[in-house]
């Protein structure tokens, strides 16, 4: 499987995003003590220290901050469905809070099924799941297609 | 306190000719880069007891010491980040000259990134923060990851492709008068320009800097030292490190305003401690891993407000004769993409007043390291 899309290598703070992502929760690290959502989630709050955190459900409505359409040269598997898009969305719920990801028609359609001249930034769009290798990783649909 | 306002001086640069590929080593290509440093500031290898570099670097100071015959060492410094590092390494031989650490400094930068590999296409070392976030979208390169910063900015202040245009030309117009160029003997046109394929839209193959093998080296003593070397002494009159709260590196998306970079801090702290402004620059070598990166510096540092970085450049600003005629030597994108060092040796010769697009009577100059990771800066005067 060297050609295929690349899963999420996550580190101990990251991964109960990704175990909240297999059941198809997009959930963001909060501090339990002082409230303030973080992301990258982090061992500790910047804020107020407290090592202690929760992970609040997000609606997973947000909007395009920006996006990048990549041309080649890429890994293969990324070539292969190439020009696609990667789009950054900030969160309807925490708009500082913004993720890395991909626009797509259907949650299992491939990272170039958008075209091009349909990106643009405040577009509002609304998370989806699907499976990379096994791996539950979130995707983001268009609220009016 | 007494800082290290023109308590050091440059006396010695030096460098490997820059090609896509050089059939030497790193390691070989590190020794005569240092080398040649080291003669055109008339200091002999064992008289140098202090180094620094990036961390990026392949060559350790065990091999580079043994190789080219220094004296014994009592300072010596790495610097993270890839290209935002390159000031720092001039930086901290600064800052331990002036506190007495060291008293020959000599920092460098070997690459062989023409026919090396390309360092995002290494799958199997992946850090998981923060690529856990980024990597498996097809955010894949540093031109994805600047795009991305790139693309807001045109959205929110009105920036265009002629911009980066304007930024991609000046570069290439200094690299066509300077012989030891990659571009030395090829113009660039707005028509190539507009009509060239894209890496990750909105950047084009211009707006992306050189894959070069190369290396570069320059000398640091102390100012009393200087005045009695062979050349003209360049003096660092200010310098800064950068790293500001919540940034999270190339993937800066994380915080409260991605646009306001690493440069914003680099630049308080570097004109806090200088005697001048921005206005007193006359030339400026900024990091060009992208083009995106100039207009951007040109807002941290405090040649024009937010948002104006792009129409600074319109009307040839960045040309000779221009408002702040930049990359000289042609720059990361069009003399050699050496992470940055060549900016640094750039700035020295306009100092020294022997750049092959000297601006007359250059007598201070900014030198940048690369915006968009934790970064540094050099305000070098004559
Ligand atoms: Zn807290």
């Amino acid at each position: 499987m060297s050609d295929s899309l690349l899963s999420p290598v996550p580190d101990d703070d990251g991964a109960p995003f990704w175990q909240y992502a297999a059941h198809g929760e997009l959930r963001v690290q909060a501090c339990a003590d002082c409230g303030e959502l973080r992301f990258p989630p982090r061992p500790c709050c910047p804020h107020c220290h407290s090592f202690a955190s929760e992970w609040r459900r997000m609606s997973g409505r947000g909007r395009v901050w920006s996006y990048v359409v990549p041309h080649p040269p890429l890994l293969p598997a990324y070539a292969e469905q190439a020009p696609y898009n990667a789009i950054v969305v900030e969160l309807a719920d925490a708009p500082r809070i913004r993720l890395v990801g991909n626009l797509v028609t259907a949650p299992d359609a491939p990272l170039n099924s958008v075209p091009a001249q349909r990106l643009r930034i405040g577009a509002r769009v609304q998370a989806v799941f699907t499976e990379v290798d096994g791996v539950s990783v979130p995707r983001w649909v268009l609220e009016r297609p | 306190m007494p800082g290290i306002k023109d308590a050091t001086a440059v006396v010695g640069i030096g460098q490997t000719p820059f090609a896509k590929h050089l059939p030497e080593s790193e390691k070989a290509l590190a020794c005569r880069a240092i080398l040649a440093a080291l003669d055109d500031a008339g200091i002999a290898a064992s008289e140098v007891d202090g180094l620094a570099s990036y961390t990026m670097e392949e060559t350790d100071e065990v091999e580079v010491a043994k190789a080219v015959g220094l004296g014994d060492l009592t300072f010596f410094s790495k610097v993270g980040y890839g290209g935002g590092g390159s000031c720092a390494t001039v930086a901290h031989l600064a800052a331990a000259i002036a506190a007495g650490q060291a008293t020959v400094g000599v920092a460098w930068r070997s690459r062989k990134r023409g026919s090396g590999p390309r360092p995002w296409k290494n799958t199997t070392v992946q850090l998981p923060t923060p690529a856990q976030w980024t990597r498996p979208f097809g955010l894949l390169r540093p031109a994805d990851e600047i795009g991305m910063l790139a693309r807001r900015y045109m959205h929110e202040y009105g920036a265009t492709r002629d911009h980066l245009f304007n930024v991609a030309l000046a570069c290439r117009n200094r690299a066509n008068q300077n012989p030891a160029a990659i571009m030395y003997e090829r113009p660039l046109t707005r028509e190539m320009y507009m009509t060239s394929r894209w890496i990750s839209e909105p950047l084009c193959l211009f707006d992306n800097c050189l894959e070069t093998d190369g290396a570069l080296a320059c000398v640091l003593v102390s100012a009393e030292r200087a005045r009695d070397c062979r050349t003209r002494p360049v003096y660092v009159h200010s310098a800064a490190q950068g790293l500001p709260a919540q940034h999270h590196g190339m993937v800066n998306y994380w915080n409260d305003d991605p646009l306001t970079g690493p440069a914003w801090t680099a630049a308080r702290h570097l004109w806090k401690h200088a005697d001048f402004t921005p206005e007193d620059v006359d030339v400026a070598q900024i990091y060009d891993a992208f083009t995106p990166l100039i207009p951007l510096s040109l807002e941290g540092y405090g040649f024009c407000a937010r948002g104006e970085g792009a129409a600074f450049t319109e009307g040839g600003a960045l040309e000779i004769g221009g408002r702040l005629p930049v990359n000289t030597g042609g720059g990361g994108l069009s003399e050699a993409y050496v992470h940055g060092f060549n900016l640094i040796n750039e700035g020295v010769k306009q100092l020294r007043g022997t750049s092959t697009a000297q601006v007359p009577g250059a007598a201070t100059c900014l030198v940048t390291a690369g915006e968009g990771v934790p970064t540094s800066a050099l305000l070098l005067r004559s």
